[in-house]
Formats: C-alpha cells, sequence, structure tokens
C-alpha cells in the first residue's frame, strides 16, 4: 500500500476499493457466523430423543423433562445431586454439581444445560427451573402444558 | 384523577408529535416555510407533556394508587419508598412510557439548543423525530395504556419481581434508555441530512455530542447491567451473551462504530455516507433490542409483556422505520458526493479498519441472537451461547485492538508505519513478553491469554497520544480518547484475568469448619435466620482471612425468601481487595448422613483476581466519552460567544 500513498487512487476507485474490503469482511463474519451457528448451537432435547439419537459427548446440549418423583438423592459431598429426568417415554440419570434452583422439586419441570455422557448420564453445569409463575424457561412452557395434558388424559 | 391526567398529557404529546411532523414536512416547501415557525416551541411542548405523563406514573406509583391496573399488576403497598418509584419503570408500560419520554425531552432539548445546522436540515431532523415518536406514541396508548384503570380495586398489589427489588434497578434502565432513544436523535439527524442532501463536516460536528452523549449512558449502563448480574444472580459471571444483554451491546457497537466514522466526517470530510448509514443503523440496534425485550419472544426477567398483539405492534414499527430508513437511504446514498481521499496508512485508514470490525461483531452478535428465534420457526428448539460468542467476537475484536494501538499514532490522510514504529516498540515488546512468561506459566485457554497479552501492550500504547504534548494545553477530547482507550485495556485485563484465574469452591460445611479458596481462608461461623421490610431469610456469617495472618473480616451472604411475589433470590456477598474479589453465596441446607448431628450449609465461593477492573474499566471507558463531551461543548460555545462577538463589532462599525 505504500506505492498507493505516494499515488493517491482515483476517487471512485478509492470508494470502490473500501466499499469491497468492508463487504469481504461483512460477508466473511456471516459465513463465519452461519459456520459458528451450526457448530455450536446447543440444542434442546427431551428424553425419548435424546436416547434415542444421543449427541456427541463433547456438544453442549439442553435437556428438558420432568423431574421422577423419588429420584432424587444429594450425594455425601453434600453438593452433587442425582435424580432423573423422563418424559413418561425414557427416562435419563443427570448428575448436577451445584446449589439447586428453589423451585427445583421432585415431580416438576427442569431443564439442564450440560453434556451427554457416553455412559448414558447427563451431566449438567446449569440447571433452570420456574423461578415463579411468571417467569418460565421458554421450552418449558410448552411442556408444562404437554405435561398438563398428559395428566388430564390420565386422571380420565 | 392523577392516572386521568397522566393519560391525558399523553394524547396531547402525541397530538403533537403529529403537528411537528406535519409542520416539520411542510416547513421544508417554500410555501409552508411560515409552518416551520412552529416546530421547534412544539418540539419544546410535547417533551414536557412527555414528561409530565411520566411524571403521574410516578406519583400513583409512590403513592400506590391500586385503583390502576399496573400498579396493582406490579407493586406492593408495603414495598420501600424507592422501589415503589423505580418499580413504575420495572414493568412493560412504565417502561415504553419511559422511552417516549426520553425520546420527546431529546427532541425537546435539540429543538432549544441545536442552532449550528441549516434550518431546512433542522426542520426535517425534527420532523424525523417526531414520526419515529409518533410510532411509539401509538404503541403506548393503543396496546399499552400505562393508566387504565381497574375495577374493583384489588386489596393489595402483586408486588414486584424480587430481582427487581434491587437499587440497580433504580440506574440500570433509566440510563441504558438514555442512551437507546438518544441514538434516535443521531438516526433524525441522518433522516434529516439525507432529506436535504446536507452531508459534511458542519453535520457530523453537530451530530457528534448527540451520539457521545447517548454513547456515555449506552457504556454506564451495559456497565452497571453487567455488575448488577454478577452480584445480584449469584453466578458469579458478568456477562451472560443473554439475548437481552446483547439487545444493549448490539446499539453499543453500532455508536461506537459511529462515535468514530463521525470523527472522520468532522475533521477529514470522508466517510459520508457511511456515516449515515451507521445512524440508520444504531438507532435501528436500539429498535430491535426493544423488540426482542418487550415482545415476550424471549424469556427473561426483562420480558414484561407475554402479549401477541404487542410483539406484532413492535415489529411493525421496526419495518416502517427501519425499512423506510433504508429505503431512504437507497434512494439517496448515491446522491451523497464523494469525500476526501486518504492512503490507507493513516488515521482514517485506522478508523475504517475499527468501523469494519466493529460491524463484524455487531453482525456476529446480532446473527447468533436471532438465530434460536429463525430456528424455532423451523421447529428446532436451540440456545446460542458462549461457545457461539465468545471465538466469533474476538476473532474480529483481536484485529480491532491491534489496530487500535497503532491508530491513534497516526496522522491524518497519509503516513508511514516507519515514522510511528519506534514508538511502538514498548508496546509490542510488552505484549510478547506477557505472552511468553503466561504461556510459560501455563494452564491459559486462548482467549484469556490473547486478552492478557493485549492488555498489557494496549495500556501503553493508549497513553503514547500524550506523549511530547503540553499536558495542559493537551484539548479535553485527546484526553478523552486517551482515557477512553485505556479503560479498554483495563477491562480487557479484568475480563482475562477473571477467565483465567478465576478458582471456584463448591462445598457443603458445618459451623466452624474452613474452606480455602484460593489465598483465602473461609470459616463458616453461624448461619441464622434474618428478616427484611419484605422478605425473610437464612443468612450467613463467615469470616475470611486472607494469607495466613491477616486479621479476619465478615461476610454475610443471604438466602432470601420473599412472599409478594414468593420467590427465592441469593443475595451474594463481595469482598474487594486491590487485587480481586471474593465472592460467597449462600446456598440451602444439604441433606443430613444417616448419625449426622450438625446441619451442613451448602456454600459457593469464588476468588476471581482482578474481576472489578471489569467495570472500573468500564467507567473509565465512559469518562473519556463524558471529557470529549465537555471538550467538544465547551469548543462549539466558544466559538458561538466569538461568532456573537464579531456580529456585534461588525454591527457597531456599520453603524
Amino acid at each position: 500500500m505504500a506505492t498507493a500513498a505516494r499515488t493517491p487512487l482515483k476517487a471512485k476507485h478509492q470508494r470502490l476499493v473500501l466499499l469491497i474490503g468492508a463487504l469481504v469482511v461483512l460477508i466473511g463474519a456471516a459465513l463465519l457466523a452461519a459456520w459458528a451457528l451450526r457448530n455450536q448451537a446447543s440444542y434442546f432435547y427431551v428424553p425419548s430423543e435424546i436416547v434415542a439419537t444421543p449427541p456427541e459427548p463433547t456438544r453442549a446440549v439442553r435437556l428438558g423433562g420432568m423431574v421422577e418423583n423419588g429420584s432424587l438423592r444429594t450425594a455425601a459431598d453434600g453438593v452433587t445431586v442425582n435424580f432423573v429426568v423422563g418424559d413418561g417415554k425414557a427416562r435419563v440419570p443427570v448428575t448436577f454439581k451445584g446449589i439447586v434452583p428453589s423451585l427445583f422439586v421432585e415431580g416438576s419441570g427442569v431443564v439442564a444445560e450440560g453434556r451427554m455422557q457416553a455412559d448414558g448420564t447427563f451431566v449438567a453445569d446449569n440447571l433452570l427451573a420456574k423461578h415463579d409463575e411468571n417467569y418460565v424457561p421458554r421450552e418449558m412452557q410448552n411442556m408444562t402444558r404437554e405435561q398438563a395434558e398428559k395428566v388430564i388424559k390420565e386422571t380420565k | 384523577m392523577i392516572a386521568e391526567l397522566g393519560l391525558a398529557a399523553l394524547w396531547l404529546a402525541a397530538a403533537l408529535a403529529g403537528l411537528q411532523l406535519v409542520a416539520g414536512s411542510l416547513g421544508l416547501s417554500t410555501r409552508g416555510a411560515v409552518l416551520g415557525e412552529a416546530v421547534r416551541p412544539v418540539a419544546v411542548v410535547q417533551g414536557g407533556l412527555a414528561l409530565l405523563a411520566f411524571a403521574c406514573l410516578i406519583y400513583v406509583f409512590a403513592v400506590t394508587d391500586l385503583s390502576v391496573k399496573l400498579v396493582a399488576l406490579n407493586s406492593h403497598s408495603m414495598k420501600p419508598l424507592v422501589f415503589k418509584i423505580a418499580g413504575a419503570w420495572g414493568n412493560h408500560e412504565g417502561s415504553m412510557l419511559l422511552w417516549v419520554t426520553v425520546m420527546g425531552l431529546g427532541g425537546a432539548f435539540v429543538a432549544l439548543v441545536e442552532k449550528r445546522l441549516p434550518e431546512r436540515t433542522m426542520l426535517a431532523t425534527l420532523a424525523g423525530q417526531a414520526f419515529v415518536s409518533l410510532g411509539f406514541y401509538a404503541f403506548l396508548l393503543v396496546a399499552s395504556n400505562p393508566f387504565e384503570r381497574l375495577s374493583p380495586v384489588p386489596v393489595e398489589g402483586n408486588g414486584l419481581n424480587p430481582l427487581l427489588q434491587d437499587l440497580g434497578l433504580a440506574f440500570h434502565p433509566p440510563t441504558l434508555y438514555l442512551g437507546y432513544v438518544g441514538l434516535s436523535i443521531a438516526f433524525s439527524f441522518a433522516i434529516g441530512a439525507l432529506v436535504t442532501r446536507e452531508v459534511g463536516p458542519a453535520f457530523a460536528k453537530a451530530m457528534r455530542p448527540w451520539v457521545l452523549g447517548a454513547w456515555i449512558f449506552l457504556t454506564m449502563g451495559i456497565t452497571a447491567g453487567s455488575y448488577w448480574a454478577y452480584y445480584e444472580l449469584g453466578w458469579g459471571g458478568w456477562w451472560f451473551w443473554d439475548p437481552v444483554e446483547n439487545a444493549s451491546l448490539m446499539p453499543w457497537l453500532a455508536a461506537t462504530a459511529l462515535l468514530h466514522s463521525c470523527g472522520v466526517l468532522a475533521a477529514r470530510n470522508a466517510l459520508r455516507a457511511w456515516t449515515i448509514m451507521l445512524g440508520v443503523v444504531a438507532f435501528s440496534m436500539s429498535m430491535i433490542g426493544t423488540f426482542l425485550v418487550r415482545s415476550g419472544i424471549l424469556t427473561s426477567v426483562h420480558a414484561f409483556a407475554v402479549d401477541p398483539q404487542r410483539g406484532t405492534f413492535i415489529l411493525a414499527l421496526l419495518a416502517i422505520y427501519i425499512g423506510g430508513a433504508l429505503v431512504l437511504f437507497g434512494l439517496r446514498a448515491a446522491t451523497v458526493t464523494e469525500g476526501e481521499r486518504f492512503a490507507f496508512v493513516s488515521r482514517e485508514g485506522a478508523l475504517v479498519v475499527n468501523n469494519v470490525m466493529l460491524s463484524a461483531i455487531l453482525g456476529i452478535v446480532l446473527f447468533g441472537t436471532l438465530y434460536p428465534l429463525f430456528a424455532e420457526a423451523m421447529g428446532a428448539k436451540v440456545s446460542v451461547g458462549p461457545p457461539y460468542f465468545n471465538p466469533m467476537s474476538a476473532l474480529f475484536a483481536v484485529p480491532m485492538l491491534v489496530v487500535l494501538m497503532v491508530g491513534p499514532l497516526l496522522r491524518w490522510r497519509r503516513d508511514k508505519f516507519a515514522r510511528v514504529g519506534r514508538s511502538l516498540v514498548i508496546p509490542a515488546m510488552l505484549v510478547a513478553t506477557a505472552g511468553i512468561a503466561l504461556l510459560v506459566a501455563g494452564g491459559i485457554a486462548l482467549l484469556p491469554w490473547l486478552g492478557l497479552a493485549l492488555s498489557a501492550g494496549l495500556g501503553w500504547a493508549s497513553i503514547l497520544p500524550l506523549k511530547a504534548r503540553n499536558l495542559r494545553r493537551t484539548p479535553l477530547p485527546i484526553w478523552g480518547m486517551v482515557v477512553a482507550h485505556f479503560g479498554i485495556a483495563v477491562s480487557l485485563f479484568g475480563m482475562s484475568s477473571e477467565s483465567a484465574f478465576s478458582i471456584e469452591k463448591l462445598v457443603a460445611v458445618r459451623a466452624g469448619e474452613v474452606t480455602q479458596v484460593g489465598p483465602w481462608g473461609v470459616k463458616l461461623d453461624t448461619v441464622e435466620p434474618v428478616a427484611g421490610p419484605n422478605w425473610t431469610a437464612m443468612e450467613a456469617r463467615l469470616l475470611v482471612r486472607y494469607g495466613v495472618d491477616r486479621k479476619v473480616t465478615r461476610m454475610l451472604p443471604q438466602s432470601r425468601s420473599f412472599w409478594a411475589p414468593p420467590q427465592q433470590t441469593s443475595e451474594s456477598a463481595l469482598l474487594t481487595r486491590w487485587n480481586g474479589q471474593l465472592y460467597a453465596v449462600l446456598g440451602g441446607e444439604a441433606p443430613k448422613v444417616a448419625g449426622e448431628k450438625q446441619a451442613r450449609w451448602q456454600l459457593r465461593l469464588w476468588w476471581k483476581p482482578f474481576a472489578p477492573l471489569i467495570w472500573i474499566g468500564g467507567l473509565l471507558i465512559a469518562l473519556g466519552g463524558l471529557l470529549a463531551l465537555i471538550g467538544r461543548v465547551a469548543a462549539d460555545v466558544r466559538r458561538i460567544v466569538a461568532k456573537d462577538k464579531i456580529a456585534y463589532r461588525r454591527e457597531k462599525q456599520g453603524r
């Protein structure tokens, strides 16, 4: 570019060079974004899906379902919890180390963020439970409705 | 009565916005010139009325007038007064009213003080401002009336989400809104300039203080929001790439780019069409942000309204404003003549790199934020998080930061690397030394490593523009630039250090037990119940000690239960030292193992070296903006005074 500095480009050409340069970078960014999104977006699974087609263990995913009654166990260290998430068709054991959300109880819905291990357990880094009636994780709005429908069907 | 007064003021303000639009557009023609006279006073009164409506809303919240539906849904008589008042904008309708109020006040302010631009451009600008306001007035009055009455009057209100019952709430939204809506002024300026085809240094100089002001508020709003999330959510993180965070980051990125291209346009009369384009994009990002946050498409603590009508309404507004502005841009951009030329190695060239990189990061963030919505439309539920955002944005941020070391040293128009090369030796050495030292120490991920190494060089390079200057005579805007760039280095260092060196401990301990977290010894002393005005809590008393024989300090993290609405929050306890922050969260009681007598409590502890620098850096960036703003405005005032004096003398001599 040293020569360009000595013999300035024509006005039109400079505008064009700038425009093309900017476009190349921006389109590059868009393509990169599209490629990365395909690889990095974390998909939402329900237990029957994650059992049927488990994602590879390196991939971050979310698992949503109901915490099975009687499955919640706290390990001896006092901070690791193990429980089973089910959707009526399949059951997935989940282990989580941390402080559980206050509304996380057996029989309620949960969305776990984490990875599916090769041995079939789901290791969660984060649990999203209902905060209160007004603020519900997006996936869980549908889930509780489906769940409610199921309950209605079962009690009939 | 007060509520009706507020509603009436709102309707009147909307009507005046309509008048402002009509008078402003007709005033552009020769026949309607007389109408143009009315535009400025109308803009001022419109701003005043919007403020009156907002004051009425604050009043009904302050006295907890439960016959107003919004108050009944979002407030509670037992709440401390400051949260009652802050609650006025802690909900959908109130925050939209705050939005139009700020917008009305911004327009009024422009109408009062802005005298530099040709009157025609001002008319077009104020008409544009009224056009945008009108849409939001319609949205308020049709789809989300904040003053709606409720009958029968309930005995008690529903209360406010406890997460929002925090002093941060009192300042975070108004600050961000001042920034969001301040960009509407840049948008209106861009529209005005496109309509009258007057794009040049005078336009850039007139627009720059407004952009700077909006940008300062955005910077502070983001910094405050990040700190709020850090201590209030109790997750120990300071940025989650949550859609609502991105909604505030995107306008900031666009405004940062706009600020720099404005500088090029003002100083060198180059990048004309590009600056206009950024003016349009910046406010579009504000509106997209509002749409994402307010439409209920995303679920978060910010999504007050889950109402499809509102979402559709905002989407329509977005389409009209962004689409309209882009069409206008497409029609007129070709007539905006080419600006001055410059070589690639020059201040302009560096700023072009800054602009393109910022735009690329903006694109990355925008894509990542919208992708889950598109995917959901296709039937897949996905979420996009740090594994996408961190590396992708770093890919463009790192080259930008490298250019940032060189750019401020270059001359306008044309320069040679050889001239500035020598002063860059030390920063380059710093980067290399820091990089190698960290490699030797080992165990650091790529991004924090890059960040730490770059921040060392950037910290030095950012103050180089002051070299060989008489510090007392250095203009304030230069100081502003130096402080802001140094703030970036400080913040970058804080972020990298936090992610590279944080130590986390998660334990269940009995009273009296000591846990080691990095250099800290943390002893759980007692856990006792405490009560507040509208909550009860378990409070842990932690006795912490840095190193071996330092003095003991107390920390009191709480696990709070609110009863209106019923919800639990954890109040983290923070202990700040010069070299970092100790962060403690109290969980619940761990289930007893068989045969155990004493209760065990869950504790989550972090030692975060240099974490506070993240926000100190953010504040420095905002301070830099403030210095630049003061410098620019003072220079303008001096110029106006001098002009008046000259005119006065001429008049005298002419006599």
